[in-house]
């Protein structure tokens, strides 16, 4: 029971960093498209991610409250500790949160090219910084309690840069990738191009990257570095190894909508190798049995996790369905608005207006709702919110529905 | 490590900056709970708007939908931000609470987390998706943006609930135990109210802020279509959702004399326990028995003071009772305002032509988010100083890391910088031309 939530929440770590991840990427490859081409790299880019990046997003907050809930002495000793890359990933996401709704607003390339500029380097410092929270963690260096380990040391150190910068280049990769493939089903072969190289660039420094990683865990943290280099946590690390490569290749070969697959296979093997390198410990001297909260609060978090999931699985197939059927893109002809003839028709219907009366009663009910609100207590007065509220949702359809008077000429 | 050994690590820390941590944690709720409103009231807004629109064919329905659900996803963009980041500062600021309380309450957030996720991918859908999916799927899929707002914000006042009222667990050597999720979060009785008051809220707060934009423009001698439809709904809700408040209003006040009585007691600064207690409202006005006919609805009712606690377990009762009748006497004049809206409304079929009437609308958006905030700090300074009413201090939830003023000063600049990004991105989109939100081409006429 109490292995479960981590296993869930280093799955919404997985997902975040492969959605999240590319989302991040997509504003980091922001940084370098400027002027006249740039502008079209910046369109696509933004055209790409805007309908999804919320949903992207939401694998965060997932983490973060599943930590809190299932490990609560464990978080509180991460968040206490590691405060201050913790703070400058949230200072990141509000200011790319800010670009995305000021690109809304902007109407001149000038005006979008210091949006953008914003945009980038949030979305360079955030994935960075979430790294170095990792990396942390990783290298054992959270010890429990409230602010217990060094204010900086936990995060500045060879691990955490490590994982920080490889964060940031498998962002890019990922959104290299998953750009280009858009591009491709838009029809803007020379978009597609430019991340294609984009894309190859990036793999090729992630991949330097990873390879130097073993020489660097093996003297700054060396439990996960045995972790990784024996058993099940070594399987994770080749399999990982094997996916990047495959993925590499693929987008060599211009195939990429395989590519992303592999790519988040490579991820994925490596979140999980950590996941297995790491255990049975959650932070040095706790193991995840002695942090994980009751069988009663995991068991309610599972309940409401399966219920949620239940809704959220086919709304999100719905969403990228859509997006990735190209249905949101620019050059689909729309939907045919309604028939004016017919509208004029129903315009005329006894239907379309609501009637003094009705408003009348539906004013009645909520006030007949609130008196009994006002003066009982218990079940009764139950019945009278549900009444005034009720009421009050009727009373807004009959009121904002009235036929209006001509207005005066 | 042995569990006691865990619950030590968490015990009291040295923090010079209590009173700072609290002011950043409130500062980021002020940013994010107007964001709340528009979240919760907005989407029904809109998709009465679209719905209008396919009922009678009128097309500036279809144009308002649309254009306000352009501005709907720019501020739900910022509320997504604003709200990730309170969920960082919960651990960031306080993680003594995290550790000793995540496992009673964050069930609340993990349900909340689905209810994000599902408003995140529809609103998505539903803005993109105009001119892109047949017109009754895309009303359809206004739905559940409207149900997920309504449902996000219940898991969040359930927690929020549980603070002020907390039960569902038992306390020993100082942690929790015998935890029932479940019981502590829904089966508690400050939550229906909370939530209700909350609710009534958002739609006063975006109804009337919605009012005073285009209140502005009317006054400014604009009677289009556009800006008469905008007022008519908008107005409506807020005016429909005003009186309501008092009621809901007067239920939170019983519920708390009952509950947390030394809260009710310094909304009045009723220092002593007093039979009959009157109701001061400033500058001096006395009225005998009313706030005992207030609080429990009987005029000789017992009012628990401020004494009955040591001075250490109160309140700052200045800031309480300061906002406790701002939000009140802001609620009264939105009510009354409402009420000359709905006569002429309903009497005369048309908006009211008086221009103190307009003045008075345009003022009512900042004054109804005033009120808002004041009741937060109401509710909130007013179970001070427990961060867990009566089972845990403020003080011994607070991080003992170091860096609160630069966090708080950094905070504060992001945020202005980011009310002033709102402002921009409002006026710009404002200034739009209408056309760009009209209706495409019937069937038949295009390729």
């Amino acid at each position: 029971m109490a292995e479960i939530p981590i296993i869930l929440i280093l799955v919404g770590l997985a997902a975040y960093t492969v959605l999240g991840g590319a989302d991040f990427g997509a504003g980091i490859w922001e940084l370098t498209a400027r002027g006249e081409r740039g502008s079209a790299l910046r369109d696509h880019t933004h055209r790409s991610m805007a309908p999804v990046w919320e949903a992207n997003h939401v694998w965060l907050i997932f983490v973060l409250v599943m930590a809190w809930t299932c490990y609560p002495e464990a978080f509180s000793s991460i968040v206490s500790t590691l405060t201050i890359p913790l703070f400058v990933a949230g200072v990141g996401i509000i200011l790319r949160g800010a670009g995305y709704a000021l690109r809304a607003g902007s109407s001149t390339p000038r005006e979008e090219g210091r949006i953008s500029l914003l945009f980038a380097l949030s979305s360079v410092l955030t994935p960075f910084a979430l790294g170095l929270v990792v990396g942390g963690i990783a290298s054992g260096r959270v010890p429990v309690g409230n602010a217990q380990g060094d204010e900086i040391t936990s995060w500045l150190n060879a691990t955490s840069l490590l994982i920080g910068v490889l964060a940031v280049a498998t962002a890019a990769y990922l959104a290299a990738v998953y750009l280009a493939a858009d591009a491709r089903r838009m029809g803007s072969d020379d978009v597609a191009e430019a991340f294609r190289t984009r894309a190859l660039i990036a793999g090729v420094i992630a991949g330097v990257l990873a390879l130097a990683g073993p020489f660097i865990l093996s003297s700054d943290a060396p439990d996960i570095y045995d972790g990784l280099t024996s058993g099940a946590g070594l399987v994770a690390l080749l399999a990982s190894g094997v996916a990047g490569v495959t993925a590499l290749a693929l987008v060599v070969t211009r195939r990429y909508g395989a590519a992303r697959v592999a790519a988040a296979a490579a991820v994925v093997a490596i979140v999980a190798g950590w996941g297995l390198a790491q255990q049975p410990e959650i932070l040095p001297g706790l193991t995840i049995d002695e942090a994980a909260a009751s069988d009663t609060t995991i068991t309610a978090v599972l309940i409401g996790f399966a219920a949620g999931l239940v809704i959220l699985v086919p709304s999100l197939v719905y969403l990228f369905r859509l997006v990735l059927s190209g249905r949101f893109d620019p050059a689909t002809a729309p939907w045919p608005g309604p028939d004016p003839a017919r509208a004029a028709a129903v315009n005329a219907g006894p239907n379309a207006h609501s009637s003094l009366r009705t408003t009348l009663i539906t004013g009645a009910v909520t006030a007949i709702g609130a008196g009994i609100t006002f003066v009982s207590e218990g079940p009764l007065r139950s019945v009278g919110v549900a009444l005034m509220l009720a009421g009050a949702v009727a009373c807004f359809f009959a009121v904002a529905s009235l036929d209006e008077a001509e207005p005066p000429a | 490590m042995p569990l006691d050994l865990i619950a030590s690590a968490f015990g009291p820390v040295q923090q010079n900056y209590l009173l700072e941590a609290r002011q950043m944690q409130a500062m980021s709720f002020v940013a994010h709970i107007p964001l709340v409103c528009f979240g919760v009231a907005f989407p029904a807004l809109v998709v009465f708007a679209e719905w209008r629109h396919h009922r009678t064919g009128n097309p500036v329905y279809r144009t308002l939908a649309r254009r306000w659900s352009k501005i709907m996803l720019a501020l739900f963009a910022v509320g997504v931000v604003s709200g990730t980041i309170l969920s960082f500062e919960l651990g960031l600021l306080w993680p003594g609470f995290m550790a000793a309380f995540g496992d009673v309450f964050g069930l609340g957030f993990t349900l909340e987390g689905f209810s994000f996720f599902i408003e995140a991918i529809f609103i998505a859908i539903y803005v993109y998706g105009w001119d892109r999916l047949p017109p009754r799927t895309h009303l359809l899929t206004g739905i559940p943006v409207i149900v997920s707002g309504i449902t996000g914000s219940f898991f969040v006042i359930a927690v929020n609930a549980w603070m002020n009222n907390p039960s569902g667990f038992r306390m020993e050597n100082g942690e929790a135990v015998d935890i029932d999720p479940w019981g502590a979060l829904f089966g508690n009785s400050y939550l229906a109210h909370e939530m209700v008051h909350m609710y009534v809220a958002a739609y006063i707060v975006a109804g009337f802020l919605l009012a005073s934009i285009y209140g502005w423009q009317w006054l400014k001698g604009n009677r289009s279509d556009y800006v008469r439809t905008a007022l008519t709904l908008s107005l409506t809700a807020a005016a429909i959702a005003a009186p309501v408040q008092l009621i809901v209003g007067d239920w939170a006040a019983r519920t708390v004399a009952k509950e947390q009585p030394v809260k009710l007691a310094s909304f009045e600064d009723l220092q002593e326990t007093t039979e009959g207690a009157p109701f001061d409202i400033p500058p001096g006005i006395e009225i005998p028995d009313m706030l005992s006919l207030l609080a429990f609805h009987d005029p000789n009712a017992t009012v628990t003071g401020l004494d009955s606690v040591p001075p250490d377990d109160r309140p700052p009762v200045g800031i309480v009772r300061a906002s406790f009748l701002t939000m009140v006497g802001i609620g009264s004049l939105l009510a009354a305002l409402a009420a000359v809206f709905l006569y002429v409304r309903v009497r005369k079929r048309r908006l009211p032509e008086s221009r103190w009437f307009w003045r008075a609308a345009i003022a009512a958006g900042p004054l109804s988010v005033v009120a808002l905030i004041a009741g937060w700090v109401t509710t909130e300074v007013g179970r001070q100083p427990w961060v867990v009413y009566g089972v845990m201090r403020t003080e011994d939830a607070v991080t003992g890391a170091g860096g609160i003023p630069v966090g708080y000063a950094t905070m504060a600049i992001v945020y202005a910088g980011v009310f002033a990004a709102v402002i921009w991105i409002l006026r710009r989109l404002a200034a739009r031309p209408l056309e760009e939100d009209a209706a495409p081409a019937p069937e038949g006429t295009h390729g």
